[in-house]
């Protein structure tokens, strides 16, 4: 046993090989905090800032929309079918007399719901898949590989429609049928940035520090690629929402008469012809500006995790 | 000298718009080239040596500018003139050669063909006798076969061709001025002589005044007229070349003499004056007991993909010799390392040394041969398992790279926790944070800098995380894979006597890979120089390095440039 295994017995070497005044080079300041950066990122892109400020919103009308608002989303008056808007009702009703912008507000939860969910999926199953098709390459790789190229070939949105019409015309379905669409792209991702790093240096250390190698995949190279897993997810969300919007249009999953954008603007369409444009409009506007949001944001995410952009 | 000099820079100062408000890079940089000279730019990173020759050709980037001060190239004030005439000036008049070769040439396209561009582009050949005049500018920079290499790709080529490459597309268009920034680093010492050799006849030949930016005294000394030292932007000292070693007069350019590695001096005499104690820590003598590391007829093959091999495979079902005979990367090499040694690995790249010292610390399997460490055969484990086994405690290694070795998310107390937490005995949370404390302190990072993350800390405190994560587990072999390749030449001399001090005080082997003898010579008892899989020559390093018996090592020495003292 050395002398270094007993704490206390050591002393600093001597100055003329330890000191740091010897270093020519000066350590950089610690970088701003988080917040101090998103100030400064939104302050630079002020987009960013209105996608930052959209996402709030949506994000509350999700959590307190049901309670807020001003009329039963799904209470029929006949007296008031077809009403343009007016200060009684901001959207209009529809051919039921229900609240437009009720229904509006109370459905950004489902449709939140269904995206986050499926999100959420996809990113632990693909990003998973991925990483682990990156590092490990050989067989891992090209059974990854090839089953996010059967994915690709199919038209995505028809490949949503089978799986959930195979399944069953459930919301969970849905999510379920987002999350494999969406699969390729963060496999593909994933499976990049991991094999960039597969050599690097860091993850040599670590091998010799003793990791095992799943806890390499899961300790360093995951880590190291979230925040563009990240970016990828913000990108995605606004997908996996017109995702769930597409399929209620046609018919598949949700089921009226609950609440939900893509319903709703289907519904409505048949009454544009006619001149009731605002049953269709407000919640394709509130569909447009999700999707609006979520893409903006990505770019706004992607600038406040690089740490390139910190300095 | 009446004449007016060829490149003037009067009072030149460049600041960069940053987050934090205005940075000065360059400040009050007075400098003069005249006609048939060549200056040397040394300094250190963050010297501003690049900056102030990205402002001459007015390439720097945008959130650069010339702040004040003048550039005047034969007469023309490049810092005010439009866009278009700078653009005629740039490759007509000066051009620059980059660090970094195969990343200035492009790699999808032939390099003849790059050749050609430039010539059409400033008008000095027709797209009719531009591929002779092509050919003809390589044979000028002693390419081989010019006609034949005209059509190769960039990365058919090696990296001291593709900067021939650069070099006659620099000189295509008989420019006045040649800019070089750091033209040979990365590349071998055999091909960095023939290299600045070929760049200084050619530019003698033509008459033409160059600029060559370079980190190393020697180097600048060697092949400048005039050397110019840079400090954080600002001009230390300006003086020609053979003055400049025999009384330097700013004490930074003394500094800079001391920390670079030469023949004749010990470790300690790199380090500032009054920072080293006097005399030379004496080289210990070696214990006659059973050497650490014993490895015999180690080698290491990689099949042969070439693509042609492959085809005729598909086609005709068979190989031709060449294809079938894998590349041998380490031929059937044997050496051993003493306990408490330090033993030197040296060779240009491509020779094995990289891929020897991998097999050694276990990262990668070997084809056939032994490793005996401590008696037990370790070359039969295979790496996949060694990670979890306890000799992976007494094999670690100091990499290259000190900012590619670290986890970008792991702060510095994390990172040279990491071996401790995987193969170290069990500690309590405060144990472990003592520990890493005593480790920081014993590689002499001050502690307050534990809890910064690798982004936050310079090159040489990285270094030495690197180093107390190597330390950690007590190791009886350190592998130090050209530890201080990527550092200033004055945090280079600090961390090579720390290395020095730990073997010392720890005891431990080391296995230093380098491929620059000077450093070699002060840090190793014995020296393997390596080519191309093989061991060329072997022995104590006084006597490889004053009396070397293979050609090749004779060759290396003769590559390394000495300053005229």
């Amino acid at each position: 046993m050395s002398q270094i295994t007993e704490p206390g017995t050591l002393q600093p070497l001597p100055l003329h090989s330890g000191d740091v005044t010897a270093d020519t080079d000066i350590a950089r300041p610690p970088s701003p905090s988080l917040l101090a950066h998103a100030r400064y990122v939104v302050a630079e892109n002020p987009v960013t800032g209105l996608a930052f400020v959209l996402f709030v919103l949506i994000v509350a009308a999700a959590l307190f929309g049901p309670s807020l608002v001003p009329y039963d989303p799904l209470a029929s008056n006949t007296a008031a079918a077809l009403q343009p808007p007016s200060a009684a009702h901001w959207f209009g009703t529809d051919q039921l007399g229900r609240d437009i912008f009720s229904r509006v507000v109370v459905a950004t939860r489902l449709d939140l719901g269904i995206a986050v969910a499926s999100v959420a999926l996809v990113f632990v199953l693909g990003g998973l898949a991925g990483v682990a098709a990156g590092y490990f390459g050989g067989w891992t790789d090209r059974i990854v590989g090839r089953i996010a190229d059967t994915i690709m070939a199919f038209p995505l949105f028809v490949l949503a429609m089978g799986i959930v019409a195979a399944l069953g015309n459930t919301v969970t379905n849905i999510v379920i049928a987002t999350a494999i669409i969406n699969f390729p792209l963060y496999a593909r991702v994933a499976r990049a940035e991991a094999n960039v790093r597969r050599e690097a240096g860091f993850v040599q250390a670590a091998r010799l520090s003793g990791n095992s190698e799943a806890r390499i995949v899961l300790g360093h190279v995951l880590p190291n690629i979230m925040p563009i897993m990240v970016v990828q997810m913000s990108l995605t969300m606004g997908y996996a929402i017109l995702n769930a919007a597409g399929l209620s249009f046609i018919g598949l999953g949700v089921r009226p008469p609950q609440p939900e954008w893509g319903i709703m603007v289907a519904e409505g369409a048949a009454f544009i012809v006619s001149g009731e444009w605002w049953i269709a409009l407000f919640p394709g506007l509130a569909l447009m500006l999700a999707v609006f949001c979520f893409n903006l944001l990505g770019d706004g995410v992607r600038d406040l995790v690089d740490p390139q952009r910190r300095t | 000298m009446t004449a007016p000099p060829l490149l003037d820079i009067a009072g030149l100062t460049v600041e960069f718009m940053t987050r934090r408000g205005t940075v000065t890079a360059v400040e009050k940089v007075d400098l003069e080239v005249r006609k048939g000279e060549t200056v040397g730019i040394v300094g250190e990173s963050g010297s501003g040596k690049s900056v102030t020759s990205y402002a001459v050709m007015r390439i720097l980037d945008r959130a650069g500018r010339i702040a004040t001060g003048s550039i005047t190239f034969s007469g023309i004030d490049v810092g005010r003139a439009a866009e278009s005439a700078v653009r005629e000036l740039r490759g007509r008049e000066m051009s620059m050669i980059f660090q970094n070769p195969r990343a200035a040439l492009n790699p999808i396209r032939k390099v003849g063909h790059q050749l050609e561009d430039v010539l059409i582009e400033h008008a000095q050949a027709s797209p009719r006798d531009a591929r002779a005049k092509a050919i003809e500018a390589l044979a000028q920079v002693k390419i081989a076969n010019p006609a034949e290499r005209y059509h190769a790709y960039p990365f058919e080529l090696s990296g001291g061709m593709c900067q021939r490459v650069v070099i006659a597309i620099a000189l295509a268009c008989q420019p006045q001025l040649l800019i070089a920034d750091e033209p040979t680093t990365g590349l071998d010492v055999t091909t960095q002589k023939a290299v600045m050799d070929l760049v200084v006849e050619l530019t003698r030949a033509r008459g033409m005044s160059s600029i060559l930016i370079t980190h190393d005294l020697g180097l600048a000394a060697a092949y400048c007229d005039r050397v110019v030292v840079m400090q954080q932007g600002k001009v230390v000292e300006t003086a020609p070349s053979a003055a400049i070693f025999e009384a330097p007069r700013h004490a930074y350019t003394r500094k800079l003499m001391r920390a670079t590695p030469r023949s004749g001096v010990t470790l300690r005499d790199l380090l500032p004056q009054g920072a080293a104690p006097a005399g030379a820590t004496p080289r210990r003598q070696r214990e006659p007991a059973a050497p650490l590391l014993v490895v015999e007829n180690l080698v290491k093959e990689y099949p042969r993909q070439g693509v042609v091999g492959k085809l005729r495979h598909l086609f005709t079902n068979k190989l031709e010799p060449e294809d079938e005979k894998p590349f041998r990367a380490v031929d059937g090499i044997s050496f051993e390392v003493g306990r408490g040694e330090t033993v030197g690995l040296v060779g240009e790249s491509g020779c094995g040394k990289s891929t020897t010292s991998m097999m050694i610390t276990r990262l990668l399997d070997p084809t056939s041969g032994r490793i005996l460490f401590d008696g037990e055969d370790i070359g039969t484990i295979p790496a996949k398992g060694f990670a979890r086994l306890q000799q992976r405690r007494r094999i670690q290694m100091v990499f290259q790279d000190p900012t590619d070795s670290l986890n970008p998310r792991f702060s510095a107390a994390r990172a040279i926790a990491d071996p401790i937490l995987q193969l170290g005995d069990k500690l309590s949370k405060r144990a472990l944070q003592s520990r890493v404390e005593e480790l920081a302190t014993l590689v002499g990072l001050p502690t307050a800098l534990l809890d910064r993350f690798p982004h936050q800390l310079s090159g040489g405190q990285k270094a030495r995380v690197g180093i107390a994560r190597a330390m950690a587990l007590d190791p009886d072999l350190v592998i130090l894979d050209e530890p201080t390749a990527a550092l200033d030449v004055s945090v280079q001399a600090v961390v090579l006597n720390l290395l020095d001090d730990l073997k010392a005080r720890l005891g431990m082997s080391y296995l230093f890979v380098s491929h620059d003898l000077n450093v070699v010579r002060l840090l190793c008892d014995r020296v393997i120089v390596m080519r191309q899989g093989r061991i060329v020559e072997t022995g104590r390093t006084e006597r490889v390095l004053e009396a070397p018996a293979a050609a090749y090592t004779r060759e290396l020495l003769a590559a390394i440039p000495h300053p005229p003292v």
